[in-house]
């Protein structure tokens, strides 16, 4: 019995010791977008590693991450889609990017090799509008000449799930169709007008793998890991290109962002003839009034952090860092932007 | 005498206190049945009073403007389960007969237990093997067959004729017989066990073949434990989310051919809650919910009125 007793004794000491440990450090925590959740776990691994302090990440969906920072209930919330000065005014909210994504298309085209296919904001709406329904259609022809293109059925994929990819996918088609705009619209998950779902980008690759004659969107990472056959598309500027990290750079750097809309822009049909037209940052929230200046602080100083040291991890899982100029923009608004309940700017 | 009285009352302490331990649990599943009910009902209002019984009649689904409508759910849910019972039942009867009455003895064992083994595979490994491998050989072998032949019968044509992408309504009808096999089969294969084999003796005694001892003997005898085998695998058919959600396209279309992209409740949900963005959205998933909850109400009623009526017919033929 003695024994038994010592036994728990030590084992509540040991208890007791760890939690006294744990409690020095404050752990960050966040929730919502799955989108950006690979490098978030990523940049917070290598944070603990530097400081100690550790990041507790809950890739919950956007939904839920605008939810739990409404309700205070995390200490940033994560979203894929920006949301509109208006919705950060009703909750306090303010918001800043921190990686861009680009969306690919890709297709499953039999004796059609990688970046072959060239597709125009046209010709990818009327395919997603289920207006072009057969692979030699003229107007896909015009624009692919040389290129032998089966008088097949085009197999439509989109996502079944509600996503920051979707988002940026359909944002840009309202951008450049106005059809589009006027009957499906964007959103994390919209009426598609044709084609079936797969879920998750995983999904989609899959169903494009496995379906013969189809055509589908998935993020930059996901046609590069699993070697699909992507699409050049057609930029603002007249220039066909191909996806790859230069050309989503080159869309971030001619963007014009704007610190007091909160950064709301998506990177689709961006000017400059190497931007690749098709992609979009995954954004934070906060509260402009923080109660705890303290976590507050060390979610600023997490995100700083990773602005300055991240961009390789960025890179190496495929996503595309910010450049130099957005990301001074994105200090300085947390300067006048984020406040303690004394007023004070805590960055 | 003192302490056999004492003796006395201590177990019936314990009785009391057992009885009490019992009671509590199951009122425990019923009070959580009731809260399950009630936080879906109040979850939603918003989209109740929005959209009141259209929701269950409009094939609507527009995140964009907030319109939404249950029909292609419902359907898919009605659809996928319906061609599950179809295949599962008659299959799992077999392996239920070969298992009780054909297969030599030594073969009963390993083989039930393979049944078994199979019905603790997680679903998404259904999913995925769906996706990978059977929707590809359906696509090329089995869709373009159905087209040329079912799809040209007269009046089922409608069903049967469509895209041969292997992945849609039938395929997840499919996946899901796959999945509920297991289940229906090994209870039917414990109920049959279960028969006296005075009973079944008996009968083979005054010359019935193997089929009419099943038929008129077996089945009549273990036929709630069928129905609730039955059952059992209904229900898992009309909940699925994760192997239906990889093959049945989920596509908010409503058509009338099996071989389309369609969409089930249990999926819907799956693949948009997490990203639902507004009150509205949300509340119209959490009414998805709710019709499934009265759905697979429906189902239950039906099946115990079956019985029921199986019940009063009993011993008046023959």
């Amino acid at each position: 019995m003695s024994k038994l007793n010592r036994l728990l004794g030590s084992i509540g000491l040991t208890a007791a010791l760890l939690s006294a440990g744990s409690a020095l450090a404050v752990d960050i925590t966040g929730a919502g977008a799955t989108f950006p959740y690979p490098i978030y776990a990523k940049w917070a691994e290598a944070y603990k590693a530097q400081t100690g302090v550790g990041l507790n990440y809950q890739s919950i969906g956007s939904g839920g991450g605008i939810k739990q920072i409404t309700k205070k209930t995390v200490h940033f919330g994560a979203s894929d889609k920006p949301l509109s000065i208006n919705e950060l005014g009703m909750a306090g909210l303010t918001q800043f990017p921190t990686v861009l994504g680009g969306v690919v298309p890709v297709v499953n085209l039999e004796g059609v090799a990688p970046g072959q296919l060239k597709l125009t904001a046209d010709t990818l709406a009327g395919i997603y509008l289920g207006k072009i329904t057969k692979w030699n259609d003229p107007k896909l022809a015009a624009d692919n000449s040389g290129v032998a293109l089966p008088d097949a059925a085009i197999n439509v994929v989109h996502r079944s799930d509600g996503s920051g990819t979707t988002y940026i996918f359909v944002h840009y088609l309202t951008q450049v169709n106005s059809e589009w705009r006027g009957s499906v619209g964007a959103n994390t998950s919209v009426a598609w007008p044709t084609g079936m779902g797969g879920k998750g980008n995983e999904g989609v690759a899959a169903n494009v793998k496995s379906i013969k004659n189809s055509i589908g969107y998935v993020e930059y990472a996901y046609a590069q890991q699993n070697k699909m056959s992507y699409a050049q598309m057609k930029n603002r500027d007249g220039h066909f290109v191909s996806p790859n990290d230069d050309a989503f750079q080159a869309s971030a750097a001619n963007a014009k962002w704007k610190a007091e809309e909160g950064f709301n822009l998506m990177l689709t049909n961006q000017p400059g003839k190497d931007s690749w037209p098709i992609s979009g940052a995954t954004f934070i929230l906060m509260h402009k009034q923080q109660d705890d200046a303290a976590a507050a602080m060390e979610v600023l100083k997490f995100f700083d952090w990773a602005y300055s040291n991240g961009d390789k991890l960025a890179t190496d899982l495929n996503y595309v860092p910010l450049p130099e100029n957005v990301v001074k923009l994105i200090r300085d608004s947390w300067k006048d932007q984020i406040k303690a309940t004394n007023g004070k700017a805590i960055w | 005498m003192h302490t056999l009285d004492n003796r006395l009352k201590r177990q019936n302490l314990l009785d009391i206190l057992f009885r009490n331990i019992t009671r509590l649990s199951a009122f425990a599943v019923l009070a959580l049945l009731v809260g399950i009910i009630i936080s879906l009902f109040l979850g939603s209002q918003l989209a109740i009073s929005a959209f009141g019984w259209g929701f269950l009649t409009s094939s609507e689904w527009n995140p964009v403007t907030e319109e939404f409508g249950a029909l292609v759910p419902i359907a898919g849910t009605i659809a996928t389960a319906a061609i599950a019972l179809l295949i599962a039942v008659p299959v799992s009867f077999g392996i239920a007969i070969f298992l009780t009455e054909l297969a030599p003895q030594w073969m009963r064992r390993p083989l039930g237990i393979a049944i078994e083994l199979l019905a603790g595979i997680p679903s998404i490994i259904y999913g995925m093997w769906g996706l990978f491998i059977f929707v590809p050989i359906f696509a090329e072998h089995v869709e373009p067959w159905i087209n040329d032949h079912l799809g040209q019968t007269f009046l089922i044509a409608p069903l049967f004729s469509g895209p041969n992408l292997g992945i849609g309504v039938m395929a997840a009808g499919i996946i899901l017989a796959i999945m509920i096999i297991p289940f229906i089969a090994s209870v039917m294969r414990d109920v049959f066990d279960i028969v006296p084999s005075l009973l079944k003796e008996s009968a083979y005694g005054l010359g019935a073949t193997t089929w009419e001892v099943m038929y008129q003997v077996v089945l009549p005898y273990t036929k709630i434990g069928v129905v609730g085998g039955i059952m059992l695998g209904l229900g898992r058919a009309l909940g699925e989310t994760m192997a239906v959600t990889f093959v049945i396209g989920n596509a908010h279309q409503l058509t009338a051919s099996l071989l389309n992209p369609g969409n089930s409740i249990a999926s819907a949900l799956a693949n948009e809650f997490t990203e639902a963005v507004g009150d509205l959205y949300t509340s119209a998933l959490i009414e998805l919910g709710l019709i499934l909850f009265f759905i697979t109400f429906i189902v239950l009623s039906l099946a115990r009125f079956m019985l029921y009526k199986l019940g009063q017919n009993e011993g008046r033929s023959a």
